[in-house]
């Protein structure tokens, strides 16, 4: 086996040039092939940490009632009817669509409301930009519960908006401070030289955003949007604040839990609807790996 | 810029002085807030038995769950640059389980760890391991949330992948001819090159930590759940309080016992020790947010 095996794409940090293979013979490729090897079994067993919760859960999800009690690891008879009856469960289609609303409706606001406030923070100087900027920073970093009080008396007691979640779609018409800054970071990286350009031939602000910057940073947009919708998808916090005594206005995350406290022995019930709920990510996963991968990156490295 | 000014009023500066406010009156939601001056903070800190505890419980995880997570995030990200077939297969099993929604991971979690029915004690049991009660009890509840965290490490381990990609190769080349064994070369030219994105992990980790919500409340409630039976009313943060996290507190003065004003002593104890860790963000310009540019 020679060692240059390299499928990916990535760069292994100690390829070896071929020379030195060919220089010393055998002791260098054995020692390439033992590398290999080691590498590739620390490979499977973390592969199994991560991938095997998911195969119990699955598994788990297909027992009956009572073998779901037990220790056994693999189902005697598969009950697919255990999902159709979770998605029969009153309420569950509910939660969905509520979750849908949410998650949609949110992330469409938070981008459209988000957009030009980053694009003001990237590339305008203004009095202020600095402090701005720190402000977004600081609203990022501020756990949701240090403001929730007031938030909550003044959506349920003011404006009788509690049992819903409205208080929680329509902030976002306001932009996202998380959206804003992961946005700014990408706009950075776009030259000046093009918003220059579309501005000598006579753009104005408004059309050089939609023309110009909109399209150059459809990946980082295509990044924000992901991870506000599954922001909204995976809260638990608000709908609990918000929703909690209106079960018609529960979302999947917070009606899975109370879903498990309705049927407090019944594992398989309980593992179907948690595969039905995280499945949807998943999926989504596999057609927008990139920006997936894109985003978390660029929270961390690009700046 | 102005909508997001309007926004930021409404929903940060004005709440914030309110909480401010509230901290320091009586207030139940109905009877209008009456001064009660420092009476809710010594409450808090002294009389109110969760505060303690959630307070050792959020330190015990931003100190262990936080550097678990970091160290072993490095190890899979580097472990994912050194393997070369299946690279796409592999990081796209290990990124996985960071999507699973918070609330479903944890349901799976109390179900996988649960002592007596569960897979994970059962291959403890087969490999000859002890098998702890994990959620069920006090001292391993916040090891079995830790496995929980290193579970959904897949972002930290694009990050790291990300920041190991870019050192220069000529470093690692030049070592070798020096004679640098691996451990070597990961002490003296990893470490130091990808140390900003380390820095980055611990912070931005510390951060959610200190946030940890869902997570803690869920497998509590869940696992006393699995003992205790539906409609019984156990004392938050099962076992014996070991799941208890500051934000929790919050939920539980402001919208169980109707305690506003004690709630929001509880709010800006968390917002004091969050903004703390952001102003060492903000102090490594550039490096971390570019704000420098």
């Amino acid at each position: 086996m020679s060692t240059n095996r390299t499928t990916g794409t990535l760069r292994p940090a100690d390829t070896q040039r071929p020379a030195d293979t060919q220089r010393t013979g055998g002791a260098h490729r054995r020692k390439a092939v033992l590398h290999w090897i080691a590498v590739h079994s620390l490979g499977v067993a973390a592969a199994l940490f991560f991938v095997l919760p998911f195969v119990f859960l699955l598994l788990t999800s297909l027992m009956g009632d009572r073998q779901a009690l037990t220790r056994d690891l693999w189902p005697d008879t598969w009950e697919w009817g255990n999902y159709a009856q979770v998605w029969h469960t009153p309420g569950f289609l509910t939660w969905w669509r509520n979750t849908l609303l949410y998650a949609g409706l949110g992330t469409l606001l938070t981008v459209v409301s988000s957009v030009p406030v980053a694009y003001a923070l990237a590339k305008f100087r203004f009095r202020g930009r600095n402090l701005s900027l720190m402000l977004v920073v600081a609203m990022m970093m501020l756990p949701p519960q240090v403001v929730v009080i007031p938030m909550y008396l003044f959506w349920a007691r003011q404006l009788d908006l509690s049992g819903s979640l409205w208080p929680l779609i329509v902030p976002m018409a306001f932009g996202d401070a998380f959206s804003i800054f992961l946005l700014r970071q990408f706009l950075l990286t776009i030259p000046d030289e093009y918003l220059d350009a579309a501005r000598v031939d006579g753009c104005g602000e408004v059309r050089t955003l939609l023309r110009v910057v909109v399209p150059m940073a459809r990946p980082g947009i295509a990044a924000v949007a992901l991870f506000q919708f599954f922001c909204a998808w995976n809260d638990y916090f608000g709908p609990q604040i918000y929703a909690s005594d209106n079960p018609a206005a529960w979302t999947l995350s917070y009606g899975l839990e109370s879903f498990k406290g309705a049927h407090h022995t019944n594992w398989n019930l309980t593992m179907a609807a948690t595969v039905l709920v995280m499945a949807p990510v998943i999926v989504l996963f596999f057609f927008a790996q990139k920006a997936f991968v894109e985003g978390v990156t660029l929270t961390g490295v690009k700046g | 810029m102005s909508p997001w000014l309007i926004g930021f009023s409404v929903f940060f500066a004005y709440p914030l002085l309110s909480t401010v406010y509230f901290s320091f009156t009586k207030y139940d939601g109905f009877r209008p807030p009456a001064f009660n001056g420092a009476d809710n903070w010594s409450y808090v800190f002294t009389d109110y038995p969760l505060f303690w505890p959630a307070m050792r419980n959020t330190l015990w995880l931003v100190v262990v769950m936080v550097s678990c997570r970091v160290v072993f995030g490095l190890g899979v990200g580097l472990l994912a640059t050194k393997i070369k077939t299946g690279v796409g297969v592999f990081r796209t099993l290990f990124y996985l389980p960071y999507l699973a929604p918070p609330v479903a991971a944890t349901l799976a979690f109390v179900f996988l760890l649960n002592p007596g029915t569960g897979p994970a004690n059962t291959l403890l049991d087969a490999v000859g391991l002890p098998a702890p009660g994990w959620f069920t009890d006090a001292d391993w509840s916040k090891p079995a949330l830790t496995a929980l965290a290193l579970w959904g490490v897949g972002d930290l381990m694009v990050i790291f992948m990300a920041a190991l990609l870019d050192v220069p190769k000529e470093q690692y080349e030049a070592a070798e001819l020096d004679g640098a064994g691996a451990w070597a070369r990961l002490r003296h030219i990893t470490l130091p090159n990808i140390s900003p994105i380390i820095m980055f992990a611990v912070v931005t980790g510390v951060i959610q930590a200190m946030q940890y919500y869902t997570q803690p409340l869920v497998a509590g409630k869940v696992a006393a759940g699995v003992i205790g039976g539906s409609g019984q009313q156990l004392e938050p943060g099962y076992p014996d309080r070991s799941t208890l996290t500051l934000p929790q507190l919050v939920h539980n003065l402001g919208f169980q016992r109707f305690d506003y004003g004690a709630a929001c002593v509880v709010a800006l104890v968390l917002f004091a020790l969050s903004m703390a860790f952001t102003a060492l963000l903000m102090r490594r310009r550039g490096g971390l947010i570019g704000a420098g540019r």
